[in-house]
């Protein structure tokens, strides 16, 4: 089945004007945010519920229950997370630059559902280009009318700030994204008790969703909670945008519905691997995923079941793809450097760990490494996330610490060979292949 | 485990008066102070205000911002000092900042890392004597299908080599324009995007902060 375009179609049937909002009204826009001020706070989170939106940020968690949990206090706040820093992941660049409007919509029913009269954008710093689009966007949206007091000619008054991040990549993470809007170092929170539904922005109840997670709400109020719903044959409802990089033919943003399997999305939508090479291994949902291999996972089915039965996540739907002349130690260090780079600091065993692991990796690449280097490095792992099991269990305040030992999971489990391959040459086998790619 | 609650207070009535900043940068500040419902919330776009004004963050420039938000210096440094885009020392004209995370690497970010490095003969982190190129490497700059990526200034250019990179430094040194346009470095030096770019774009960088609006560090081409 061909996926249905949902929020790409405008900017695929439009691509010269779908930012505009001359574009985005003549194609129906706004007119589902005028609908929703129409509508009850209980009707809104309802139709989404029933709709079976999945937020898009990385944690797949059902957008209506996390309305329905809004607790009662007054203000509430609405924060869109734009901070798209998971390597591998440049989906919500694409809706920002190119149909900004449609996340503005879906930012304007999600406050109206939350009884929001105050939303921010919170844009990753290094995003200077999607910040200006929405920024003019936002400008237009009140230009006419659809921000700021009376919107659409109703009662209801709704603000809109884009804040821009500054560079660090924890700043993702809702609490740590919450802290850096008040204006303190961008840490995240522990939860309980800070769950943004109850304590959030300024101790205030806030919804926090994702770009494209917002950018699918006018859409379902289009079609309706089961229009939606039955969209696509897949158990998780609506389309997903799934970004593919590393070594396929045809790397970009996809829109698909899940249910597909692993070898269509490379070999059919990804055009293979080029160069004549083969597959040795994929992330299946950005840096933070445990990584799956060919053997065992080429024809499992893309939902987020089936990949979290397997030990992995689709995440922030980003598919990282390598083919056979790709060092692991090598693209493991590449991540975990990663990931002590963007540790806060906070917990002793995220810090710490993620730094000697990172340590550990690069001797082994450069020929120091020893035999005990694998135990050792599982060892460390452990002191982050006891058990090494999926889901990872937490010892720290927030899932970062164990996002970095999910590439070590997969040298034990796949490519130990190649790690004591090194110790024994006392260098890397690659690095002729490579040069000679 | 408690968390630091915001506080900010109001500052004092003559605060501006003693301001190191412009007249314009000023009338900029206090239309985002009015943005947010806390003083302290202004503390991130201040400090690219101070950027701005001074070229990278000085003592001083903290503490301009501390006093628009009603907090310490203190305060202000460790916001500043958390993230990787707020300059504390000297920073060039034009900064280079080029990716090597997981997807670029793939594709030979480190060949490009090491091409402007050579070419232009600043190491990562640091600037040249005239204070017109810095270099850095980029954790993941969110174009990673067309990879390997870099940005200028926060301008992004995809698919970039060696080669290109080398002619980009030189371009730089040569050219030395005062308005970056991303277009017109992604014609110039990138390939593959990530995905269409579709619409020209009629505004740049004007320093090594980001181009955005409401910050005033947009320039007109
Ligand atoms: C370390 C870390 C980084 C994250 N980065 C992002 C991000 O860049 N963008 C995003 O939308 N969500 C990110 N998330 C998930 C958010 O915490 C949050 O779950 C999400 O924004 C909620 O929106 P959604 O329900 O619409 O997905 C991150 C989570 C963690 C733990
Ligand atoms: S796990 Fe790491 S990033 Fe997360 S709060 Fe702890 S130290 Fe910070
Ligand atoms: S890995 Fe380089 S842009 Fe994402």
């Amino acid at each position: 089945m061909k996926t249905p375009l949902v929020v790409t179609r405008r900017m695929t049937e439009h691509p010269a004007d779908s930012h505009t909002i001359e574009r985005y009204e003549a194609t129906g826009g706004y007119s589902q945010a005028k609908r929703a001020l129409g509508m009850t706070r209980e009707q809104l989170v309802e139709e989404v519920k029933t709709s079976g939106l999945l937020g898009r940020g990385g944690a797949a968690f059902s957008t209506g229950l996390k309305w329905s949990f809004l607790a009662e206090e007054r203000p509430s706040y609405v924060v869109i997370n734009a901070d798209e820093s998971e390597p591998g992941t440049f989906k919500d660049r694409q809706l920002m630059e190119r149909d900004p409007h449609q996340m503005v919509e879906g930012t304007i029913i999600t406050a109206v559902a939350n009884q929001a009269h105050l939303a921010f954008i919170y844009v990753r710093g290094e995003y200077a280009k999607p910040a200006r689009r929405v920024q003019k966007a936002i400008e237009e949206a009140y230009a006419k009318g659809y921000l700021g007091s009376g919107i659409f000619g109703s009662d209801y008054e709704l603000d809109m700030v884009v804040h821009l991040g500054a560079g660090a990549y924890i700043c993702g993470e809702e609490t740590a994204l919450i802290n850096s809007l008040e204006g303190v170092r961008g840490e995240p929170r522990l939860k309980p008790p800070y769950f943004p539904a109850a304590k959030g922005l300024y101790m205030k109840p806030t919804i926090v969703n994702n770009v494209e997670t917002v950018s699918n709400l006018p859409h379902i109020l289009a079609m309706g909670a089961e229009g939606y719903a039955t969209l696509t044959p897949s158990e998780d409802s609506g389309t997903f945008l799934m970004s593919l990089s590393g070594h396929v033919a045809r790397p970009g943003n996809y829109e698909l519905h899940h249910g597909i399997t692993w070898r269509e999305l490379i070999y059919e939508t990804g055009g293979g691997i080029p160069d004549g090479r083969e597959l040795k291994a994929w992330i299946p949902g950005g840096a933070s995923a445990p990584w799956f291999v060919p053997d065992r996972h080429l024809d499992l089915e893309i939902t987020k079941e089936a990949t979290n039965a397997a030990g992995s996540m689709l995440g922030s739907g980003a598919i990282i793809v390598v083919d056979d002349t790709t060092c692991m130690v090598r693209a493991t260090e590449r991540i975990v450097r990663f990931f002590a780079h963007e540790s806060c600091g906070q917990c002793t065993p995220c810090r710490e760990g993620t730094t000697w692991l990172e340590q550990v990796l690069r001797r082994i690449e450069d020929g120091m490494g020893r035999p005990v280097d694998l135990a050792l490095m599982l060892d460390v792992s452990d002191g982050i996330s006891v058990g090494l099991d999926w889901p990872p269990k937490m010892t720290t305040i927030c899932p970062l610490g164990p996002s970095a030992i999910s590439p070590i999971l997969a040298l034990r489990d796949y490519f130990s060979d190649e790690v004591q391959e090194h110790v024994r040459l006392g260098g890397c086998p690659f690095r002729e292949v490579r040069a000679h790619a | 485990m408690t968390h630091p609650r915001p506080e900010s207070h109001t500052p004092d009535p003559g605060f501006r008066e003693r301001s190191i900043w412009s007249k314009e940068t000023q009338e900029r500040a206090a239309r985002i102070v009015a943005r947010y419902p806390l003083r302290r919330s202004a503390v991130m776009p201040l400090l690219y205000l101070a950027m701005r004004e001074e070229g990278y963050l000085t003592d001083e420039g903290m503490e301009e911002v501390s006093r628009w938000c009603g907090i310490t210096p203190a305060q202000v440094y460790a916001v500043a000092s958390f993230y990787t885009m707020y300059k504390r020392e000297p920073v060039g004209r034009y900064l280079i900042s080029c990716c090597t995370s997981i997807s670029c690497m793939l594709l030979g970010s480190d060949e490009v890392m090491h091409s402007i490095e050579e070419s232009s003969g600043v190491p990562h982190g640091e600037t040249d004597e005239e204070g017109l190129v810095s270099v850095e490497h980029a954790e993941c700059i969110g174009a990673c299908g067309g990879a390997p990526a870099l940005q200028v200034n926060y301008e992004l250019i995809e698919g970039v080599t060696p080669e290109k990179a080398r002619d980009l430094v030189q371009w730089l040194r040569a050219a030395r324009p005062e308005v970056l346009d991303g277009d017109e470095m992604q014609q110039l030096f990138g390939t593959r995007r990530s995905f269409d770019w579709a619409i020209r774009e009629e505004e740049g960088a004007i320093g090594p902060y980001p181009a955005f609006g409401p910050l005033g560090t947009v320039g007109e081409s």
